[in-house]
């Protein structure tokens, strides 16, 4: 089924149509109405709504947006002092963290005011007075995406372009409301943005994909959002189709749809594939035949061994070594590393270590146990989830690849080709101390 | 004191710079892995502190050089 909310396309080209000027925009989705607020008595109708359309957020989490929009509320509503400097902070997370997604870049290029109007909805609903729209250091629309808010002067809340560094991390929620608080694109232990986030004040942190979704369910409602996609998590979804495809991209589709068909949608897989990679270098590997059949939604591509995140779907080409594409990654996790933490700062670079030898075929089975055992050491210890993450993408890698594993303990390689498959946009050294100026 | 009160030792794994001395005060909760740094035997970053340890769980929290260790009670 084609359904296209997100990214109208133009039944000439067949491509993603350009709605980045605010009348080309209006004319394609129609006017927005008034959001309900605070001041006109009715501040939980749009709540009532996303809880209705069962929206759950797309930056990796897939939480329900009902759920952590209410706590935003709640927090505020909980506060003795009501001054300015405390009331809610809304920011828009077009950071795109992860290397082989592309999502967030294609709703910035196509819908920007899609993105806006979904901040202005989330604003209102929260009591926010403050509106941020963070992309990373270096994103190519950003001048568009200047013209895009300064052609909206009758908004209510002002929006304001940050640009935090293009560090993984830093798309973090804890780390997006640091650096707009205090500048340092660290993750932050302990609070949660939700209570305390930019300047100790109640912070609502979404993806853009997520509202841009809002903005649609402002205008048809919740009832109308969840009439395709999976009944869980109904919706459509942008999903990033990359690797070993004949025209990898970024698509939308109905929650629910089978992973088959993604694929089919990108032209189909080109040439023989083992394993897909889900969710991003925080996510996992499953092998092929467990996920073809497999419903993209949550729950299903979970069941399969995977893990949607924010909707990375990467078919590795059979012919080249997956372990060497395990062990650059893995170089890269270890290098994004912010520093403060032990098991990530010592713990990721002794693996990746492990696993560039593992790669070259050099290990013994001492040095995979010893891989093994360092993964369920960095677990759960760290003060934000990307030791977890980087652990469950080498772990599942090393389990579906088994196979390869042990003809490398062999000291073979079965690999027809060499070369490189997932980009990685720079390898910078593991941190020997607390992220510098380079997280600023 | 009541027996219902539960006792929990958290640590923030961004300040802890790996003294060590946590473990010294607790070890049968604590060990430290290859770097030196604390590892919550029973997993996680928040432990039961039971009956028996309250007072070396306070000492830990007061030897921490980096503030890293905090307890809670909870009725
Ligand atoms: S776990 Fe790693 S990335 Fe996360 S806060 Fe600690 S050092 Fe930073
Ligand atoms: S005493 Fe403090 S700094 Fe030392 S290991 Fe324990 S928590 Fe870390």
């Amino acid at each position: 089924m084609l359904t296209h909310r997100l990214l109208p396309i133009d039944p000439q080209t067949g491509r993603a149509r350009d709605l980045r000027s605010l009348a080309a925009h209006a004319a394609a989705f129609g006017p927005l109405p008034t959001p309900p607020s605070a001041a006109d008595g009715h501040p939980g109708a749009l709540i009532e709504a996303i809880a209705e359309a069962r929206l759950c957020g797309r930056g990796g989490g897939w939480f329900p947006t009902a759920r952590k929009m209410q706590a935003v509320v709640d927090s505020a509503a909980g506060r003795r002092q009501r001054s300015p400097g405390s009331r809610p902070v809304v920011i828009a997370n077009a950071m795109e963290g992860e290397p082989a997604s592309g999502k967030d870049a294609v709703l910035l290029a196509h819908v920007p005011h899609l993105i806006l109007d979904g901040i202005q909805a989330a604003a209102a609903t929260v009591g926010a007075t403050d509106a941020y729209l963070a992309v990373h250091r270096g994103t190519p629309s950003i001048d568009d995406l200047d013209r895009a808010i300064a052609e909206r002067r009758s908004d209510p809340v002002r929006v304001e372009l940050i640009t935090p560094p293009a560090r993984y991390v830093a798309s973090e929620e804890s780390a997006l409301a640091h650096w707009a608080g205090d500048g340092s694109a660290t993750p932050v232990y302990g609070d949660r943005p939700f209570e305390r986030g930019m300047n100790g004040r109640p912070t609502l942190v979404q993806n853009v994909e997520t509202l841009a979704h809002l903005g649609l369910i402002a205008r048809h409602g919740g009832a109308w959002f969840a009439e395709v996609g999976d009944a869980q998590a109904p919706g459509t979804t942008l999903v990033t189709v990359g690797g070993r495809v004949r025209q990898p991209g970024v698509i939308e589709v109905p929650t629910g749809t089978p992973v088959s068909e993604l694929l089919a949608r990108c032209g189909d897989v080109d040439g023989p594939v083992e394993g897909f990679l889900t969710g991003g270098y925080g996510g996992a590997w499953v092998a092929s035949e467990a996920l073809w059949s497999a419903e993209w939604a949550p729950a299903q591509v979970r069941e399969a061994g995977g893990v949607i995140g924010a909707g990375i779907l990467w078919a590795l080409d059979a012919g080249i070594c997956p372990l060497h594409e395990i062990a650059r990654v893995a170089t890269y996790m270890a290098g994004e590393s912010a520093g403060q933490c032990g098991p990530c700062r010592f713990g990721l670079p002794s693996v990746a270590d492990d696993l560039t030898d593992l790669a070259r075929a050099t290990s013994t089975r001492e040095d995979l146990a010893r891989i093994n055992a360092r993964l369920a050491l960095v677990v759960n210890r760290g003060g934000c989830k990307h030791p977890d993450g980087t652990a469950r993408f080498i772990g599942t890698g090393l389990t579906v690849f088994s196979e390869e594993v042990a003809e490398h303990l062999r000291g073979g390689c079965s690999a027809s080709r060499t070369g490189n498959s997932l980009p990685i946009p720079q390898v910078r050294k593991s941190p020997v101390k607390r992220a510098g100026k380079d997280f600023r | 004191m009541s027996k219902h009160v539960r006792r929990q030792l958290h640590l923030d794994p961004t300040l802890c710079d790996a003294h060590g001395f946590c473990a010294e005060l607790l070890p049968d909760l604590i060990d430290l892995d290859e770097w030196g740094y604390p590892v919550f035997i029973a997993g996680g970053l928040v432990t039961d502190i039971p009956e028996g340890s309250a007072g070396e769980a306070k000492r830990a929290v007061a030897a921490c050089p980096v503030g890293a260790l905090r307890l809670t009670k909870h009725a």
